[in-house]
């Protein structure tokens, strides 16, 4: 999304401000923040210390900290596939592997993501992940090629 | 004759193989839909009941194209399992914790009432606050979130540590793989927790609560959202707790990713809007938690058992579980697994019984050659130590741990050098990075066990892992590095070929 430069900032100190009364605003600032606008840019760091009084410092290492505040545009369709040990125990390393591949290859689509996480608590029914941010289990090749069939 | 009532799962589980898409299926048929928790019976989700005169009727791996079928009465053949409740599956539980999940409309405080709720915040409203501190110390309810350190006595801590503002916080980050009984236990029957955390306020003199929610958990964000809403327009937070005198506000916090935010302080440190960084220890959050404050901190589960310990007794918790490992445990079955999902049981079942009889083997059909027992940090047992009762310190006596109860088997053609270097790998991402043996210990063992696998020097590198196995275990700030050596060795320890394998290979092809 294209969101001008001013424009974001005052969006930006908006969400800021309306988390001041709690206590520890940071998270859930941030969190809005790749809510709204889809990642933490280095200008919404310094629009998000000023506001908060915190340090730029404090705020950097804050976003670098955590995985979910990513500091680029996320690509238009993302899929996060679990690499933890119970997906890895149903074959979820070769699935990693080859979605990776698949999507390097242009496979999946134009501008598609292929990301790891670790554990989506769905363990039972691996190997899980999450397509476009909606959960999905016993994912295969063939049914995340059918997922993903309107990428293409 | 009306439209019969007909339960679908809203649990992340079930929704992730189509239960949505079936709900609404269901609608477009005319059912009266309501949307449950699991019953964790995971194999079979979807898994829908229809409500009838001999009780609630299940369906199970019920697709959007059977809900006229299982409507009409014609999917019994296909897909029908009989009364739910009477299935040797459950029936052969103890659910305490999990009694409403799967049963009630997580969404509505009436219904939660119905089934027991609200006796024990009751009960504790009526009890001074040390008398409910002693009712849980009487329970021999331990923490449910891996360290089984016993609940009572961390209250009393707090109870007793002198200060005008104190805080319960509820550590939901279960990022453990193979673990999601606090997921399914709070997207199925939320205002358990909620009752749980104020009965807790009240026994330590808290006047506010946070629950520290995993951001890979969104249905469960939204359920316990939705439900702590919906308690504090009933008066069962807020001010003046049912005209008790309790203040008490309750926030939910969704975390960001880190898996170290499961670690108790570093849990504090992420709340207070901070990179989740491990804190030196003493003091413990007991006297200076949350602010400087202090801090009660429990798992779900803890929390979740402490609303049936105040409304049963104590002493009625205890008589359940066997030593010094009281009252109910969740285990979890996961991974390679034919029939997966929760199972509760009082402490002392074996792990055979567990994996063989409630989960049927492996899924592949192949021979399970081990089972991780206690989330990413815990040991590798092999199918020839699965009779170990599940309990604390009968698992510690075998070099295993409980954790947080999730197991997760593996069938034969698992490479255990693999496994123990992806322990390594995920302490390397995962490391907070506050202290060197793990920061660094984590990377090294990577490179460590690369040159195994390799065939490198290798007796003279199984050397090398263990000695950084010990520094790791004896220097690190908390159980991220100071566990990780515990999947690692028990991996060399128990599948010594799987390291060796390569060596002799190397061995064969061209001398050193």
């Amino acid at each position: 999304m294209t969101v001008a430069t001013s424009e974001r900032a005052a969006l930006v100190r908006a969400i800021a401000a309306q988390h001041l009364s709690e206590r520890g605003p940071l998270l859930p600032v941030l969190h809005d923040v790749v809510e709204e606008l889809g990642y933490v840019a280095r200008e919404d760091v310094e629009a998000i210390a000023d506001v908060l009084n915190l340090s730029v410092a404090e705020v950097h290492g804050v976003v670098s900290f955590y995985h979910d505040f990513r500091t680029t545009p996320p690509a238009t369709h993302t899929v996060a596939l679990c690499r933890g040990e119970a997906c890895q125990s149903v074959g979820a390393e070769a699935l990693y592997d080859a979605t990776r591949d698949a999507a390097g290859g242009g496979r999946l689509g134009e501008d598609v993501e292929v990301r790891e996480v670790f554990c989506l608590g769905n363990c039972a029914l691996g190997p899980s992940g999450t397509v476009d941010g909606r959960l999905h289990g016993r994912l295969s090749t063939q049914r995340l090629d059918s997922l993903t069939e309107d990428w293409r | 004759m009306s439209t019969p009532r007909v339960f679908v799962p809203a649990d992340a589980a079930a929704v992730s193989v189509g239960a949505d898409e079936v709900a609404i299926a269901f609608e477009a048929v005319g059912a009266h839909v309501v949307r449950t928790g699991s019953r964790g019976m995971l194999w079979l989700e979807p898994l829908v009941e229809v409500e009838t005169d001999a009780g609630r009727i299940g369906y199970a791996n019920v697709t959007a194209d059977d809900a006229a079928a299982v409507l009409a009465g014609e999917a019994s053949d296909s897909h029908g399992i009989g009364v739910v409740d009477q299935h040797p599956w459950l029936t052969s539980q103890q659910r305490v914790s999990f009694a409403r999940v799967g049963v009630v409309d997580p969404a509505s405080v009436a219904d939660y009432e119905a089934y027991g709720g609200w006796k024990g915040l009751r009960r504790a409203l009526s009890l001074s606050p040390a008398e409910v501190v002693q009712e849980v110390t009487d329970s021999g309810l331990r923490g449910r979130g891996g360290a089984g350190f016993p609940a009572g006595i961390k209250w009393k801590t707090v109870l007793e540590a002198p200060s005008d503002l104190k805080f319960v916080a509820c550590n939901f980050d279960e990022g453990d793989s193979g673990t999601f009984a606090d997921r399914m236990v709070v997207e199925g029957d939320p205002f358990t927790l909620i009752e749980g955390m104020t009965i807790a306020a009240y026994a330590v003199g808290a006047s506010e609560g946070y629950v520290y929610i995993r951001s890979e958990y969104p249905h469960a964000v939204a359920a316990l959202r939705r439900a702590i809403e919906a308690a504090y327009t009933h008066g069962y937070l807020g001010r003046d707790v049912l005209g008790s005198g309790l203040d008490f506000d309750l926030h939910v916090r969704v975390g960001a990713g880190a898996y170290i935010c499961g670690e108790e302080s570093s849990m504090l440190e992420s709340l207070e809007g901070r990179r989740g960084e491990v804190r030196a220890k003493p003091p413990i959050p007991a006297i200076k938690g949350l602010w400087g404050r202090p801090t009660a901190v429990n798992n779900v589960l803890t929390l979740c058992a402490v609303p049936m310990v105040l409304a049963e007794g104590g002493a009625a918790y205890a008589e359940l579980g066997t030593g010094r490992s009281r009252g109910t445990q969740i285990f979890q079955l996961a991974g390679n697994i034919k029939q997966g999902g929760i199972v509760e049981l009082p402490f002392g079942v074996t792990l055979r019984e567990l994996i063989e009889e409630y989960g049927g083997g492996t899924l592949s059909g192949r021979p399970a050659r081990a089972a991780q027992v206690g989330g990413p940090l815990g040991a590798y047992v092999p199918a020839s130590g699965f009779d170990v009762p599940m309990a604390y310190e009968e698992l510690a006596e075998t070099g295993a741990m409980l954790g947080h109860g999730g197991i997760v088997v593996f069938d034969d053609t698992v490479d255990m050098a693999r496994m123990a270097r992806f322990a390594m790998e995920f302490c390397s991402i995962e490391s907070c990075g506050k202290c060197t043996p793990c920061r660094i210990g984590s990377t090294r063992g990577v490179e460590t066990l690369d040159r195994i696998i390799a065939g490198q020097d290798v007796d003279a590198n199984l050397v090398l892992i263990d000695d950084l196995c010990d520094t790791m275990t004896k220097g690190s700030l908390c159980a991220m590095g100071g566990l990780t050596p515990m999947p690692v060795q028990s991996a060399i320890r128990h599948f010594p070929e799987d390291f060796r394998g390569s060596a002799i290979r190397e061995g064969e092809g061209a001398p050193a």
